[in-house]
């Protein structure tokens, strides 16, 4: 285990470790389904026959996966509690004003394709609903053997947004898809699906983003599959309500020298679970998946990550940042395994977080299982505060302490804001931040 | 300016500054020499608002104004700047964004409008030109991978784009070259003016060779024991603290 740097609140729990954090919902073992299972046939009502027989297959795999508990290791330290007790409905068709698109847009509102609000695609892409695109990628990526949430997902599966990038197909402009949730009066749940495909030596820039007001669940599934040579800049912005529930599946496989880069921004949400889990599938593809989370209040955000060396020669870089401010909770899990097979892999994985209050409270684990003998693989997790000597050089140079504090958290979280590539979500944050 | 009567402090339990009285007034350069652990970088800290003293006695007027009530960034927009000993590393902030966003906070407690980008690169380049500053020193992290020679330069030019009334220069020569040394010496002198203070705090008189003060003090163990001209200076380098 490298560098662990332990203050505030800050838990470096290491592999194996049966210490039992306090104060969670542990009782959860036999929780109830119905809460969503008792929507379905309301859904079937409206939805699309093109993923009926999908539906089905996924209800059975629903019922038959247990949900996650905090006594198992996966789910340790995120109670998913609230979200079986608040009472969701499906939501209903609402129009909303958006401001005109400035790019390639599609847009999703309470879970429905709006070809209002969405704007064209760029040439030669092959872009729009699910529910109007035969695409046979869709749920061959996302694994909904181990994961329920993944099936609840494709149990209602019927619109969501589809990219097809077709072979040598090269996007300058970033594609953005943005799911809303306007829930009226009453909490509402949807479940939004991404599938991006990129061909063969296809190139790609999309940006995921999620909004909404009120209290909500947005369950959302991404699947990404990465040809071989292709290059995918995917970024996320979680920018859900504060009183909203986010538990998002985004998994990614890469054929051989594949590109893919994923920034997962996680802004928003009072309950808030990031899954990314990249598998590689060709030899010499590169991955880079990092992550920034931003939480305050009583925010509780679980970013858990899976890379998969599944084949030899490949490279992952991961870096996850995090900013705790008053009693905000942050989970990072860093799963990086390395296939028997998988020699010469270049595995680097770091989790660096910033607690800006002595109630914030943070949960860091890297977990590697490394089975291939030739292979470099690291990590490091460091958790720290304000340094009071920065604080004081910038109030000695006129600036304000609460200033100076965001100026030092701008200053912790620029290296992943830099790595954007996007400018106008490097602006987003810096005005977030600052 | 600076008036400083009785000031007692301490650090944790231990009584650093026994009782220091001085005056300063505009235009004047005041030397402050004394041992390792006489109190000079706890007097520094203390006019500038480093939290780690306490006071426990004794009043600092800064124009009339009590200084020890004030926030040290409210000390900063009434016009104290602290060269530091060891300037502070900030990775992930450019100068730039840094010292905008410091001459901005300066400006507005002052009552005056904030600088545009335009024009605070304007008065920026125009420093750097007469502090001969390398041209890409706007756009490096705060401190990050500057040499000690670097570092203390940049002191010096935060000081010329802030123009503050008092200057307290906590052992710039520390650590520098004969060199280095000249270059932030050169600095410093540009800054003189009629109307702006100095407090020199330093160790050894070479630092005074190049920077001439109007008074020199010696202090010791909390407390300014001998006050002279710059000719003090060349004294205690022949004879040494113990030889008072």
């Amino acid at each position: 285990m490298s560098a662990a740097n332990l203050r505030g609140h800050g838990r470096h729990y290491p592999e194996g470790s049966l210490r039992s954090p306090a104060g969670l919902e542990d009782n959860l073992i036999d929780m109830d389904k119905t809460n969503f299972t008792n929507l379905f046939a309301a859904f079937d009502r409206e939805a699309s026959s093109r993923y009926c027989a999908l539906r089905q297959t996924a209800r059975e795999r629903f019922a038959a996966l247990p949900l996650p508990t905090t006594r198992g290791e996966d789910w340790r330290f995120t109670s998913i509690a609230p979200l079986l007790e608040t009472p969701f409905d499906l939501p209903a068709a609402v129009s909303v004003p958006l401001p005109p698109a400035v790019g390639p847009r599609l847009v999703f509102v309470n879970g429905r394709y709006a070809k209002g609000l969405s704007s064209p695609m760029p040439n030669g892409v092959r872009a729009g609903s699910l529910a109007d695109i035969d695409a046979i990628q869709i749920s061959q990526i996302a694994s909904e053997t181990d994961s329920p949430f993944t099936a609840l997902n494709s149990s209602f599966l019927s619109d969501g947004a589809c990219i097809i990038v077709p072979d040598g197909v090269v996007v300058e402009t970033p594609i953005e898809i943005l799911f809303m949730s306007r829930p009226n009066g009453k909490p509402i749940v949807t479940h939004p699906r991404v599938l991006l495909v990129a061909g063969k030596n296809a190139q790609a820039t999309v940006i995921e983003r999620y909004l909404g007001d009120g209290v909500y669940f947005t369950n959302a599934v991404t699947e990404i599959a990465v040809g071989e040579g292709a290059v995918v800049d995917h970024v996320k912005v979680q920018s859900e309500s504060d009183t909203a529930y986010h538990i998002a599946n985004t998994q990614i496989v890469m054929a051989a020298k594949a590109n893919f880069t994923s920034h997962n921004l996680s802004l928003g949400g009072a309950l808030v679970r990031n899954e990314v889990r990249v598998r590689f599938d060709g030899e010499h593809a590169e991955a880079t998946v990092n992550g920034l989370y931003l939480a305050k209040g009583k925010q509780h955000v679980d970013n858990f990550t899976v890379i998969d060396h599944a084949k030899p020669n490949c490279a992952s870089h991961e870096i996850y940042k995090g900013v705790l401010a008053d009693r905000a909770h942050g989970v990072f899990n860093g799963k990086i395994f390395v296939r028997k097979d998988a020699q010469k892999t270049d595995a680097k994985q770091t989790n660096k977080v910033l607690l800006l209050s002595d109630d914030a409270t943070i949960n860091t684990k890297p977990q590697l299982e490394i089975f291939a003998d030739d292979v470099k693989c690291t990590h490091g997790a460091t958790i720290g505060q304000l340094a009071a000597t920065q604080l004081f050089y910038l109030r000695s140079r006129g600036i304000p302490l609460e200033q100076a504090r965001r100026l030092l958290t701008f200053a912790f979280a620029n290296d992943i804001v830099n790595r954007v590539k996007i400018e106008s979500i490097r602006a987003e944050l810096e005005e977030r931040i600052v | 300016m600076l008036t400083i009567h009785n000031l007692h402090a301490k650090v944790a339990d231990k009584d650093i500054l026994r009782g220091i009285n001085l005056t300063v007034n505009p235009g004047e350069v005041h030397a402050i020499m004394g041992p390792n652990g006489s109190g000079k970088s706890t007097l520094a800290g203390v006019l500038t608002g480093r939290d780690a003293y306490s006071v426990t006695d004794g009043e600092v007027l800064f124009e009339g104004k009590n200084l020890l009530d004030m926030a040290p960034e409210e000390r900063a927009g009434e016009g104290v700047f602290l060269a530091f000993q060891y300037p502070v590393e900030i990775p992930g902030v450019s100068n730039s964004y840094f010292l905008r966003a410091s001459v901005n906070a300066v400006r507005k407690h002052r009552g005056e409008p904030e600088l545009d980008a335009a024009s605070f690169l304007k008065v920026v380049k125009q420093k750097m030109k007469v502090l001969h500053m390398p041209e890409d020193l706007l756009k490096r992290p705060v401190n990050e991978g500057f040499s000690g020679g670097e570092k203390k330069r940049n002191e010096i030019f935060q000081m010329a784009v802030l123009e503050p009334k008092l200057c307290i220069l906590d052992e710039t020569d520390s650590g520098l070259d004969i060199d280095a040394m000249k270059a932030v010496a050169d600095g410093v002198n540009a800054l003189r003016s009629k109307d702006r203070a100095m407090i020199v705090i330093t160790h050894y008189q070479r630092l005074l060779d190049h920077i001439v003060p109007d008074f020199v003090h010696v202090l010791s163990q909390g407390r300014i024991v001998k006050t002279g001209g710059k000719g003090l200076a060349l004294e205690l380098e022949a004879h040494g603290y113990s030889g008072n």
